[in-house]
């Protein structure tokens, strides 16, 4: 039986020769994506601003009738409404922002939703209500803070997992690596307008997490190469492990990029941004294992001895593996 | 490697058998479940309100509240104090602001006796022996009171702790099934119900405070006055929405009423007369004579009926009401006067709550997320099992065995833990079999190029193993990481998401190594081949 081989053995590509090419282009991405944040703007869900989303389905008719709805309510009084259509033509979201006055009275945001629905209710009776989302100012504050904490927090713990794993170098390597994914995802978000909401948060920590197994991957093979081949230079040694590890980097990416089209194309709407995140995320994240950790340690000066070996050092707890024998 | 102990062999066969067994039940939900033979185990995943439908509704109560309130009683507990003690304390001037509770003692020579009388109020109620209350002395006559942090938040937490028994015997009442109530944080009450079609009836139910009160109306009052909301003095002003008499306001004695929290049962009727839908009510003992007291001594004269600071009704007292129980009229529809009954019966709530947060999820768009989840989840885990069967062969083969394994093995201790599996839970599920396989293709790889090193096949596997394990252990540590932190920060659905990614990780790590190198290390013992296909 002749097996698939994405990557050809003894496959040789000068992957470093780009590297400052590569990490000007990244730098220039990372920079375009804060402006395209700034200038652009996120499109926040209601999770992160409050106020109120109804996801509604017109049963008995073919097209959602947007304009109308649009009018009947904004004559409720809280403003203008954002109607959007999501899936079918007869399934549209309503989202309205929080209305003035909010801020004292929390309850005011649920009131809204209660007779945005009422309204639908009566006006359209083949309406069908599959979803009612209503936050206030609040929770929505307190939910945004959550998850720019668990964003900062799990870069900051997984950076000093790294670091204590590995050295400072690979551990400041991997953060900028990490850096720059979740930067261009936020550019992307911002470039779309897709709807950030608490589930982008999930798909960026996740992202987060694949990003670093990638990089874990090509660091764990420098390490290894570090203490086999201690008198290469150190861009050969590191041209020589992401090679050696590209196989597995293509595969791996492979797969989960194949779960995902799955889930892009047949999964259920309310996860696309999710599962377009996490797509996205997977492409920069291998990209970034490549060009943004790897050279990262060449400036930073990563040699044979930054392992020094365990007699020496007091036997520090990162020293598991010891030099290896080749056979 | 080809030293596999039987006794190994035999104990992953019976944990993967285990965990494939409690992920039974849970492929078993809806009608199919009543087949599930009761001998065998139970314990099913949770369905997440965004797959089942439903709703999820976060209350809060403003402290504030609470401490206006305990204020406003410390207030009529100092009155009584002052007027038992024998000699009676005059005092004056007493206001409430800020929080605090101010009042002046009209005789100098009488602070001391007010101090002593005031102190037994100020203890708190705990074995702690902790102040509630402190009480000082301005220029020499003047009183002021204020609660301690301590004393404001125990009565807080107890206010919470009486608004969540309420809420679960309101919501039991309407006969909702399988509801979750939960106290959440200082000031908050988390409630879900699955299934629900209509919130609004359950939202409307949780924030009546249900606070009765019976009270004399003041008939002498100057119409034009109450109208413009001037009380005559001893009176105090309520709205009255449905007045007969046409004015929206109606005063009331401000002393001499009772309230209603004395009642043992409340039900939904019909007045004999009018056939209008009322509430009955029956107090307790204590209440019941209360209430044939206050109607004896006023028969001919009216009282007002007030529901959370609003009049419902002010009917005439005909005749003394001796048998404790009394019938509450108002513009009530049946619906209306059910719910008041329901709220009156559960008691009422010690604190406003608000709905801050509602997340409703209809049962249609539920059952269409858990179907194209599912489709989803077999497309994409088909075509990640064809993809490794093409690349690796016989080993891919052993990677697929393991990860189904593992997705039953998800279900399993998900099932043990009764987790609750969400919309982005089941994309967590997918995700994991893309990356589960991670560790078997790291493996396969490390056994490509040791063989392509000219190691021989036994070591080649063999080192292909214990070098990947490294990399495959430190990648997946920080999935965890990442994991815990989503679990720690997230809520709700996300929550379910990063249960089932942290599980997912620990069982496709035994699964992708322990289990296929069990697999391997078999196969190589029976056939010992000299060339490998991979």
């Amino acid at each position: 039986m002749k097996l698939l081989k994405l990557v050809p053995d003894d496959t040789n590509i000068a992957f470093l020769k780009w590297r400052n090419i590569a990490v000007a282009i990244s730098i220039l991405m990372i920079i375009g994506s804060m402006a395209l944040v700034a200038q652009r703007g996120l499109n926040f869900g209601v999770d992160f601003v409050g106020g109120q989303m109804i996801r509604t389905t017109f049963t008995q008719t073919t097209d959602a009738p947007i304009t109308e709805l649009r009018e009947k309510v904004g004559a409720l009084g809280y403003g203008d409404p954002t109607i959007q259509r999501f899936g079918q033509p007869n399934e549209v979201s309503i989202r309205m922002k929080l209305p003035t006055g909010a801020d004292q009275e929390p309850e005011l945001a649920n009131t809204m939703a209660d007779q945005i629905t009422g309204m639908l209710k009566t006006e359209y009776p083949d309406v069908r209500i599959d979803g009612v989302d209503s936050v206030s100012g609040k929770v929505s504050e307190e939910l945004l803070s959550k998850g720019v904490w668990s964003l900062v927090g799990a870069m900051l713990a997984i950076t000093l997992y790294i670091w204590i794993r590995f050295e400072w170098q690979f551990g400041a390597g991997a953060l900028f690596a990490l850096f720059h994914d979740v930067a261009l995802t936020f550019g992307f978000f911002a470039l779309t307008q897709l709807e950030f909401n608490l589930n982008i948060v999930a798909a960026l920590l996740t992202i987060i997490g694949y990003s670093l197994n990638d990089t874990i991957v090509v660091y764990d093979r420098i390490r290894e190469n570090l203490k086999k081949y201690r008198k290469m230079d150190i861009v050969a040694l590191l041209d020589l492990s992401v090679n050696e590890t590209l196989a597995r980097t293509v595969m791996t990416s492979l797969t989960m990029l194949v779960a995902l089209v799955a889930l892009i194309i047949w999964g259920p709407d309310v996860i696309f941004g999710f599962a377009a995140a996490m797509f996205l995320g997977v492409l920069i994240g291998t990209y970034s294992s490549v060009y943004m950790a790897a050279p990262i340690l060449i400036w930073l000066k990563v040699g044979p001895d930054s392992f020094i070996p365990p007699e020496t050092a007091g036997g520090k707890a990162e020293r598991v593996g010891g030099p290896e024998e080749v056979g | 490697m080809l030293d596999f102990p039987r006794w190994k062999v035999i104990s992953i066969s019976l944990l993967l058998a285990f965990g494939v067994l409690m992920s039974l039940p849970s492929l078993f939900f809806g009608e199919s479940h009543k087949y599930w033979p009761t001998f065998l185990p139970d314990e099913t995943i949770n369905l997440g309100l965004d797959l089942s439908g439903g709703s999820h509704i976060l209350l809060e109560a403003d402290p504030a509240d609470v401490g206006e309130t305990r204020l406003q009683t410390m207030e009529e507990s100092v009155r009584a104090e002052m007027r038992r003690a024998d000699p009676r304390i005059n005092i004056g001037d007493i206001s409430r602001k800020d929080g605090m509770l101010s009042f002046m003692v009209r005789d100098s020579t009488q602070v001391d006796a007010a101090r002593e009388a005031l102190l037994p109020l100020t203890t708190g109620a705990g074995l702690t022996g902790q102040r509630d209350w402190d009480i000082e002395v301005r220029d020499d006559t003047r009183f002021v009171v204020t609660p301690t942090s301590a004393g404001l938040e125990n009565a807080v937490d107890n206010a919470m702790d009486t608004a969540t028994d309420v809420i679960r015997r309101r919501i039991d009442e309407m006969g909702t099934r399988e509801p979750t109530i939960i106290r959440q944080g200082d000031t908050r009450i988390v409630v879900q119900v699955p299934g629900l079609e209509d919130p609004e009836a359950l939202k409307e139910l949780l924030g009546k405070t249900a606070k009765l009160d019976f009270k004399l109306v003041d008939f002498e009052a100057d119409p034009n006055a109450v109208a413009e909301g001037r009380p005559p003095v001893g009176s105090q002003i309520f709205p009255y929405p449905d007045n007969p008499a046409g004015l929206p306001n109606i005063a009331v004695k401000r002393l001499g009423g009772i309230s209603g929290d004395k009642l043992t049962d409340a039900a939904q009727g019909f007045a004999p007369e009018t056939n209008a839908p009322v509430v009955n009510i029956t107090f307790d003992t204590e209440g019941g004579a209360k209430f044939a007291r206050l109607t004896q001594n006023n028969v001919g004269r009216p009282f007002a009926i007030i529901l959370d600071g609003e009049v419902l009704s002010a009917p005439n007292i005909n005749e003394p009401i001796l048998g404790g129980s009394a019938q509450i009229s108002g513009n009530f529809t049946v619906e209306g006067a059910n719910q008041l009954s329901i709220a009156l019966r559960s008691g009422a709530l010690p604190v406003e709550l608000q709905v801050v947060e509602e997340r409703t999820v209809g049962p249609d768009l539920g059952a269409d997320s858990i179907r194209k989840g599912m489709i989803a989840a077999i497309i994409g885990t088909s075509a990640v099992l064809a993809f490794m069967v093409v690349t690796y062969g016989r080993f891919g083969f052993y990677a697929n065995f393991a990860l189904t394994l593992n997705l039953f093995l998800i279900l399993g201790v998900m099932a043990i833990f009764n987790a609750t599996l969400t919309l982005p839970g089941i994309a967590g599920f997918i995700l994991t079999v893309g990356s589960a396989v991670d560790a078997n293709v790291l493996i396969n790889e490390r056994i490509r190029e040791e063989r392509r090193r000219g190691r021989r096949v036994v070591q080649a596997v063999e080192v292909g193993y214990k070098e990947a394990s490294r990399a495959i252990f430190d990648a997946n540590i920080t999935n965890v990481i990442a994991g815990l932190l989503l679990f720690i920060f997230g809520s709700g659905p996300v929550r379910g998401f990063a249960v089932v990614l942290i599980i997912g990780i620990i069982t496709s790590v035994f699964t992708a190594v322990v289990v296929t190198r069990m697999l391997v290390a078999l196969w190589l013992r029976r056939t010992r081949p000299q060339e490998l296909v991979i």
